[in-house]
């Protein structure tokens, strides 16, 4: 399928490294939890969003992976509504499934949360950065055992082809208890470097293995 | 009772993660929805559930909840009223 996509920019947030372009633009001291590394990372981005600390972890990963893609590149609000995103994982809501579940596991104190049952889904995931960014446009959330390049290629190729976005943010964002690796890219016609399996399985194995 | 308010702002901070609140900052009158704290929904059936969990008040009419969650003042009369434990 051929196109004329490129990658604009590319984010990786892996064991308490947060890298833009493959550059590594903050890091943090490797003994913090999730909890601590990602309040960290939301004050030194000067954050101004209290509806971050009521999200389950992967959605604050997601929030934090995008903030700092969509600072550091500037698209008006009318194109930035049109994006689509394309997203993947490994665990799905597994970790905030099991938090659920440990609600609703005594009969004797059986009081499901509302508020953490609303992030049982991966696709909430996508929902928060919409949210966030005021994104309208279309959405998918794969669950696969590993990272496929192929797949989302081909799937934001699909969206671009068909006119239904002309800008399409992709990538990985898994959580499992305290263990996270996010990776997200923008592709559009714009950018320089060539959008192919290729080149998307070689920046995603240089940002996530070289922390 | 004012060992009560100070339990609720104290619970409602920690259960809803208001990060940018401290107890000091919540004043016993203030709305807890819309302009006050900024509530919402979700944080509504939480507090339902704070409620039936902590005090042994099952709250179904939502008419009732909405009289009820007006502010900590409000929440704690409440409280005192009809608590099972």
């Amino acid at each position: 399928m051929k196109n004329n996509l490129n990658i604009v920019a590319y984010c990786s947030i892996k064991n308490h490294v947060v890298a833009l372009n493959g550059i590594p633009l903050i890091t943090k001291d490797h003994d913090l939890t999730f909890s601590e590394f990602s309040k960290e990372v939301y004050k030194e981005l000067k954050m101004d969003y209290s509806k971050f600390f009521k999200m389950d972890d992967q959605c604050k990963l997601a929030i934090l992976i995008s903030e700092i893609l969509f600072n550091h590149i500037k698209i008006d609000s009318k194109n930035k509504e049109n994006i689509a995103i394309v997203l993947s994982n490994r665990s799905a809501s597994l970790n905030t499934d099991r938090k659920y579940q440990e609600t609703i596991s005594n009969k004797e104190n059986y009081y499901p949360s509302p508020a953490v049952f609303v992030y049982t889904l991966p696709n909430i995931t996508i929902g928060e950065i919409c949210i966030k960014h005021k994104i309208k446009g279309e959405n998918v959330f794969f669950v696969s055992e590993a990272f496929n390049a192929t797949l989302l290629k081909q799937y934001a190729s699909c969206l671009f082809q068909n006119k239904k976005s002309k800008q399409i943010l992709c990538g990985w964002i898994d959580f499992d208890d305290d263990q996270y690796q996010a990776f997200l890219y923008l592709v559009s016609e714009h950018g320089n470097r060539k959008f192919n399996q290729k080149s998307i399985k070689k920046i995603y194995n240089e940002n996530i293995w070289m922390h | 009772m004012d060992a009560l308010k100070q339990e609720l702002k104290k619970n409602i901070i920690e259960q809803l993660n208001l990060e940018d609140f401290t107890v000091e900052d919540i004043l016993d009158d203030d709305p807890l929805f819309g302009d006050g704290l900024g509530l919402d929904s979700i944080d509504a059936l939480e507090l339902i559930v704070l409620l039936d969990k902590d005090y042994g008040i099952k709250l179904t009419d939502p008419i009732e909840g909405k009289i009820v969650f007006k502010s900590i003042e409000v929440l704690a009369n409440y409280i005192t009223e009809n608590r099972t434990k």
